[in-house]
């Protein structure tokens, strides 16, 4: 038996992330890289280790190899642990036959021995998909004080994005009276982080009665906590203040990465007291050439730059050759961009190849119909050929022949 | 010769002297190097890419930020229940000088002697190569030798006791001389040595006996003749780090893609204590020309010929040529620097105008504020 903790972690990093596309073709959405050295993942794990909680169980389904091996022993995040540590868990062979885990509510319920084993007081419940630094023993502070079954964090979003959200309504002392579900005309603007603190005596009887009810599509948003709700449990709002960005699309993965060059945007990774971790490979400082121009842009270790970077993040081991122009983009590990090639309002995943003279992506300044504007996408491994042309929205995940446009 | 039956032990104070205020506060083997390495990175990594799995460091004096940065071998793949890495601190109550290989080894003699490896390769901190030591052991084996010198071909490095080897067309060493006086090109020891357990532990026993000092002059040019010394010459791009102008030399070369290439590549790494800093962040004012930087660093100024560490910040209007900021280094706005070499946490407040020269940089210690 485990040695009793107060308070474990359950991230939730078996999703798809299908609209992303191309970038989740073979790996898991938490596992997708973000800000030039990190995957999305090693935010809420960074957090969780801040927070002084040592005990995470992350539940992989969705092409778990790729995020198996990047969480590894937990060692980066200093999860390797005597008592405790990072656990993958994957869904499992039992008695009674073989199951996915169903939704998220099924997730955890099927690790309820998991859970047992540490006897914690407190159980949260986080999903591995948001970008946000959270110091979750704040909230769990938070959570004894109101004596709460579940508390949720919550952020005010501006009224004209409220409709895109799980939303929730008050009381003077934070106590939750209502949710609204993603509403055309939203009345509150205090959404849901998808970031759950319960007490585990009580998840625990809710997620068996959950699992017992053949209706129920065992999802935490929509079946496990308005069954509390209406059973009168105790539910708190977490006021949550700072920057926090679901990056579930590539518009908003895109905007995310570019966050980080915004001084407004108020994410700081650079502070010390909060540092997010993440497995780094053993690579060189970057190189930037006589020829090469870089302003208002993020590159990581590896980097070899001959070409002209403007307002872009560049991952470790990108290469940029001379003459090529970087511009409002996200090139992720090992890519390489030769030559006089463009890359603009896109994102180019590992290791694909932008032949000389090629150009991805198209600047809304210049788009005649901006309806039919968006980033563009070249999948992990592509060869985009000379001279060729991805358009704006494009999302490419086979080789572009040379002078071919797509 | 496998690999796993060769113990490595770097000594960290190699020739700490010769570079006089920057290891002041730091042994041979955590001085800074290349953006974001310190020098033991280098035989470590070495050692460890080549297949050696136990290894001892030798650390006499002023090792504190050594045994920070090494820790428990975990970058390195060494932190291991079988073998793995060992600190082997100064123990004795009197001081042993960093310099005396025959003092040091005596000293950990029973560390050398419990291994289960029957080779030994002796390494130093200030020799910066990404070499295949494998193969030197191949060609230990080969050529039947009792002892095997890496060296190579070059100007004479500074150094005490440095020895100059004679080779002949089968690789006998046929002559050591220490401390030559030449300014030609010669065969010199990159002090990377390779012996037989049994072998060494006879020699250091000997040379206590006869309270010997140096292991150059008293142990090798002495048995050069009852002795099969061989030499195997390092085929790849190294540098010896023998004075301040040297060490300023090495981290500018990487400014060559050749020698990065070199250096650096995917299939042998050079391992290091990881920061998880941030990458770099290059500001709208930003102005980067041929310079090598390492994460954590903030750009807002000019940065031109220069080797920035890892969370070095140069604020704006700031001009840095042909420099060489270390760790956490401050250069404030409007300063400007040319030939000059930062220590870690050092600060240069506003409008200051430093400059040193290309043969002659100029040193700002650790943790001044200028």
């Amino acid at each position: 038996m485990a040695k009793k903790t107060e308070c474990i972690a359950m991230l939730l990093a078996g999703g798809q992330g299908s609209r992303l596309g191309v970038l989740t073709k073979n790996i898991a959405k938490p596992a997708v890289p973000y800000g030039g050295k990190y995957r999305i993942i090693d935010f809420p794990l960074s957090n969780c280790v801040n927070s002084g909680i040592y005990t995470v169980g992350v539940l992989t389904q969705y092409q778990p190899l790729e995020l198996n091996d990047y969480i590894g022993n937990g060692g980066p995040w200093d999860l390797d642990r005597a008592n405790g540590g990072v656990h993958i868990l994957s869904p499992y062979q039992q008695i009674k036959g073989t199951e996915w885990y169903k939704g998220t509510a099924n997730a955890i319920y099927q690790n309820i021995q998991f859970i047992d084993r540490y006897n914690p007081e407190y159980v949260a419940v986080l999903s591995g998909d948001h970008i946000y630094k959270m110091d979750y023993a704040k909230m769990l502070q938070f959570h004894k004080d109101k004596d709460a079954a579940c508390t949720i964090a919550m952020l005010e979003v501006p009224w004209e994005e409220a409709s895109r959200f799980g939303l929730m309504f008050t009381d003077d002392d934070d106590r939750i009276t209502a949710f609204e579900e993603k509403p055309k005309n939203p009345k509150s603007n205090k959404a849901s982080m998808g970031v759950y603190m319960f007490t585990w005596s009580k998840l625990r009887q809710y997620l068996i009665d959950d699992e017992n009810d053949p209706n129920s599509s065992n999802d935490f948003g929509k079946n496990v906590i308005p069954a509390m709700h209406e059973a009168g449990e105790r539910l708190f709002a977490y006021g949550f203040e700072g920057y926090w960005k679901d990056v579930g699309t590539i518009d908003s993965l895109w905007e995310a990465n570019l966050d980080l060059l915004n001084p407004k945007a108020n994410i700081d990774l650079s502070d010390s007291t909060w540092k997010i971790y993440g497995r780094g490979n053993a690579t060189a400082p970057q190189y930037v050439s006589d020829k090469a121009v870089i302003e208002n842009s993020i590159a990581a270790a590896g980097c070899e730059i001959e070409g002209k970077i403007d307002y872009s993040v560049l991952f470790s081991d990108v290469t940029v050759e001379e003459g090529a122009f970087v511009d409002y983009s996200i090139i992720m590990p090992g890519a390489v961009i030769k030559k006089g090639a463009v890359v603009q309002y896109a994102m180019v995943a590992e290791n694909a190849v932008i032949e000389e003279g090629a150009v991805v992506g198209e600047n809304p300044e210049k788009c005649e119909d901006l309806e039919k504007w968006g980033v563009s996408v070249v999948g992990a491994g592509v060869n985009v050929g000379k001279n060729a042309k991805v358009k704006a929205q494009s999302m490419i995940s086979e080789d572009v022949k040379e002078g071919e446009t797509v | 010769m496998m690999p796993k039956n060769v113990l490595g032990i770097v000594y960290s104070n190699s020739y700490d002297a010769s570079l006089g205020a920057l290891t002041a506060r730091r042994t041979m083997g955590s001085v800074p190097f290349g953006g974001r390495y310190r020098l033991i990175d280098f035989p470590l990594s070495n050692l460890v890419n080549s297949g050696v799995t136990k290894v001892g460091v030798i650390a006499n004096s002023n090792f504190r930020s050594l045994m920070d940065h090494v820790g428990s071998g975990r970058p390195w793949d060494l932190s291991r229940k079988v073998d793995g890495l060992t600190m082997l601190p100064q123990f004795t109550p009197t001081v042993v000088d960093g310099n005396n290989r025959i003092d040091s080894l005596s000293r950990i003699m029973d560390f050398i002697s419990y291994a289960k490896q029957e080779y030994v390769v002796l390494m130093d901190s200030n020799f910066v190569c990404n070499t295949d030591l494998s193969k030197l052991f191949d060609f230990h084996s080969k050529k039947n030798a009792d002892i095997t010198i890496a060296y190579c071909t070059g100007t004479l490095p500074k150094l005490l006791n440095q020895a100059v080897l004679d080779v002949n067309e089968d690789a006998k060493v046929t002559n050591i001389g220490i401390d030559v006086k030449t300014t030609a090109d010669v065969n010199y020891s990159a002090n990377i040595i390779l012996i037989r357990k049994a072998l060494l532990e006879r020699l250091i026993g000997d040379a206590q006996s006869y309270a010997y000092t140096s292991f150059e002059k008293d142990i090798l040019q002495k048995n050069v003749s009852t002795l099969n010394i061989y030499g195997y010459k390092i085929p790849e791009w190294n540098c010896t780090v023998d004075s301040m102008n040297t060490y300023f030399e090495a981290n500018m070369e990487l400014l060559k893609k050749e020698c990065r290439r070199e250096l650096f590549n995917d299939s042998t790494p050079v391992y290091t204590k990881v920061r998880n800093d941030m990458p770099v962040v290059y500001g709208i004012t930003s102005e980067c020309k041929n310079s090598l930087i390492a994460d954590g660093c903030q750009i807002e100024g000019t940065v031109r010929n220069s080797i920035i560490f890892r969370g070095a910040r140069v604020a704006k209007g700031a001009v840095v040529e042909n420099s060489i900021l270390m760790q956490d280094a401050f250069v404030g706005e409007d300063a400007k620097l040319n030939c000059v070499i930062m220590d870690k946490n050092t600060v240069i407040t506003p409008k200051k105008v430093l400059s040193g020269d290309k043969s002659y940089p100029l040193f700002v210690g650790k943790e001044i504020v200028i």
